[in-house]
């Protein structure tokens, strides 16, 4: 039950249905100003989302992604902060993903993984930390700070895969590509395995690390005493403090869990599927977590939910760009930022008609039953 | 005249022609966030005028109905962000970065489906541009020792929105101190209780102050890609809406500051092209991507250091709900 007396259901599905289907509308707008019919657009980018097993593996591996970065934001927002910064926190993470992999990647991948999630955690995790220090400390605050960050850190990678971390005698700015024992298994091949033959797709196991990390993300926020410190200093930070919660504290905690969460991306992109490490692989998957974040309610589960939404726009996208040469993978960012506008910042457009509505209905139910 | 005095005029040219965007979009912000609004999408508004500046000079060839455009353009993304954020009580961050994100994909789409071309509309040339001017008098002063050369390159040459912002600036600074509007905008930033129970519309303020903000980003737009540059290029504005929102917070929300950090930015990245390959006596050659890097850790710095915990307008960032 909310505030306004709105049925669970109601509060947690219809609005954000609605709110999503208005932006969804307004996008066929925009391609029917681009001179294109919505209608096939549509149907195109289903049928490149979810047409065949390969084209499915995409839209999980872009899933995959997406949980990371829409995790990354929804945890940041509990305790009341604004993480635009996951594009970079996810480039130190590469960092720290690659840092491990070309030390030790003759390693096997299950020993390999844990002590790379762990360099990914660790690298954006701090470039996370730096903000949420600098938020608690100095009074700096983070929705500046991190996107400031986001700049210093495609810098930052940019000198060290151009001066220190090329592949000698290349000229392209990326590092030598990782042992093969170290590579994560595709989805395909462990299919394959089994018996069941399906395309290529760059999907691999990083997509169970992301269910685990949505798991623990919900044991943390709602059922460890830190969880309830970092919800409570979002919720309103004065009772926080009077209750004996350290708002500081719970600040950059939240701050450097949200740049872990964001570096994890690194584990799906660098060392689950390029195997090296390149500029700029984030590819905005860190802007469209905010997007995610929204659509899920900041709800582990809707972050799922949404991410899926959002991995087969990706890859309903691409292949739309390849069928219509008037598309271009920029149609998916619109999309993005009208969800954010419409599930994010216009939520309550549709709230107040619809509590209208459900108010009006409960007033009835108890005449009808008395007639 | 030494080579170096030349090398210091042609900096401070470099400074007044990166500040001028930056000025518009953190007076912007300022107008915005002294009536309550946080406008975290002036650079959305700047890449939206951007866009339809160069997108309207390449058709229309002229170079202002371009500007024209974009602030009809950056003005309507400003009144969609005060009517999400006064008007339906939304969540200002938010929604200043769904514009972002928003103006982000729509310029390079549109730009394909208008004109064919990958992110970027037509090379402007001749009337679709403004172009530097030369202020009389140039040649008359050329021969007087330090003044000549100082008005000629510092004073002289630049286009005409370059002298607009310089007039306008002032005016936007005594609208604010001098006015009644202004006051009544200061108020509702601070207590807009107050005001409203002084019977004035707090949302109907807000409003108006949002238009004056989507004003000058449009005018900071339409210099990016039409005076500035050549044509609408995908995120050409990169990072500029943040870096004035930044030089508005180190400016503690207040006209004269606000410029001495928007200059010190601009003077960051002018070095910072300057710099490029030099060799510096006992240093050596500064990697490209350290100079890079200045304006953006000069920001963090700053708000870290200097500002501390800056106070902003009170009600900033908060949506006003009649009598709770």
């Amino acid at each position: 039950m909310t505030g306004d007396g709105l049925p669970r259901w109601v509060d947690l599905a219809l609005i954000p249905l609605v709110n999503l289907l208005v932006a969804l509308l307004l996008a066929g707008v925009v391609v029917l100003l681009v001179g294109e019919n919505p209608w096939e657009a549509l149907k195109a980018l289903v049928w490149g989302a979810f047409g065949s097993w390969d084209q499915i593996g995409y839209t999980l591996f872009y899933t995959t992604s997406l949980v990371f970065t829409g995790l990354a934001v929804a945890v940041a927002f509990h305790c009341g902060l604004f993480n635009i910064g996951g594009e970079g926190q996810a480039l130190i993470g590469g960092l720290g993903v690659a840092l491990v992999c070309l030390t030790l990647g003759d390693l096997p991948w299950p020993l390999l993984l844990p002590l790379a999630i762990l360099g990914a955690m660790l690298f954006g995790g701090f470039w996370a930390f730096v903000p949420g220090y600098l938020q608690a400390e100095r009074g700096s605050h983070t929705v500046i700070t991190t996107i400031m960050f986001n700049f210093l850190a495609a810098i930052l990678l940019n000198y060290l895969l151009v001066e220190v971390l090329i592949e000698p005698g290349q000229q392209v700015p990326q590092t030598a590509r990782f042992p093969d024992a170290g590579h994560l298994p595709y989805a395909h091949e462990v299919l394959r395995a089994l018996g069941v033959r399906t395309g290529p797709s760059p999907l691999n196991v990083t997509f169970l690390v992301a269910l685990l990390a949505a798991g623990l993300v919900w044991l943390f926020l709602w059922r460890s005493r830190w969880g309830y410190e970092l919800r409570s200093t979002g919720a309103n930070e004065q009772a926080a403090r009077y209750g004996g919660i350290s708002p500081g504290r719970s600040i950059m905690l939240a701050m450097a869990l949200s740049g872990a969460l964001a570096g994890l991306l690194a584990i799906n992109e660098v060392m689950g599927s390029q195997h090296r490490l390149m500029l700029g692989f984030s590819a905005g998957f860190g802007f469209t977590g905010i997007a995610v974040a929204l659509m899920g309610r900041n709800h582990p589960v809707g972050v799922i939910l949404a991410a899926l939404l959002f991995g087969a726009l990706y890859q309903g996208g691409s292949e739309l760009a390849f069928e219509i040469p008037t598309f271009t993978s920029d149609m998916v960012v619109v999309i993005q930022g009208l969800v954010i506008l419409f599930c994010g910042a216009l939520e309550n457009i549709f709230r107040r008609p619809i509590v209208a509505f459900f108010r009006q209905r409960t007033r009835e139910t108890p005449q009808e039953a008395a007639a | 005249m030494g080579e170096t005095f030349l090398l210091i005029l042609l900096l401070i040219d470099a400074t007044v022609r990166v500040a001028t965007p930056l000025l518009l979009a953190a007076f912007a912000g300022m107008v915005a966030e002294r009536s309550g609004v946080v406008d975290i999408g002036l650079e959305g508004k700047m890449l939206a005028g951007a866009f339809a500046a160069a997108a309207v000079a390449a058709v229309a060839n002229s170079a202002w109905l371009g500007l024209g455009a974009a602030i009809v353009v950056s003005m309507s993304f400003a009144l969609l962000h005060a009517y999400a954020c006064v008007t339906h009580n939304g969540n200002q961050v938010v929604s200043g970065m769904a514009i972002n994100i928003l103006v982000a994909g729509l310029g390079p789409t549109l730009a394909v489906a208008w004109f064919g071309l990958n992110g970027i509309t037509p090379a402007l040339e001749g009337a679709g541009r403004f172009i530097g001017l030369n202020l009389p008098m140039s040649e008359w002063l050329a021969p007087i020792p330090l003044i000549g050369p100082v008005y000629a390159e510092v004073v002289s040459g630049h286009n005409i929105l370059v002298y607009l912002t310089i007039a306008i600036l002032p005016l936007v600074a005594l609208l604010i101190y001098r006015t009644r509007f202004g006051l009544r905008l200061r108020a509702v930033g601070e207590n807009p209780h107050a005001v409203d129970t002084a019977g004035i519309s707090v949302a109907a303020l807000r409003y108006r102050a949002m238009l004056l903000c989507g004003f000058l980003c449009g005018i900071a737009g339409a210099y990016l890609s039409t005076a500035h540059a050549a044509g609408f290029v995908r995120d050409m504005t990169a990072g500029k809406g943040y870096l004035a929102l930044a030089a508005m917070i180190f400016g503690k929300w207040k006209p004269v500051p606000t410029v001495a950090a928007c200059l010190l930015f601009a003077f960051a990245d002018a070095l910072q092209i300057r710099l490029q390959g030099v060799v510096l006596p006992g240093i050596g050659e500064i990697p490209v991507q350290v100079i890079q890097a200045l304006p953006y850790a000069l920001t963090v710095i700053l708000l870290a250091g200097f500002v501390g915990r800056a106070v902003a307008p009170k009600a900033s960032g908060i949506p006003y709900v009649k009598d709770k």
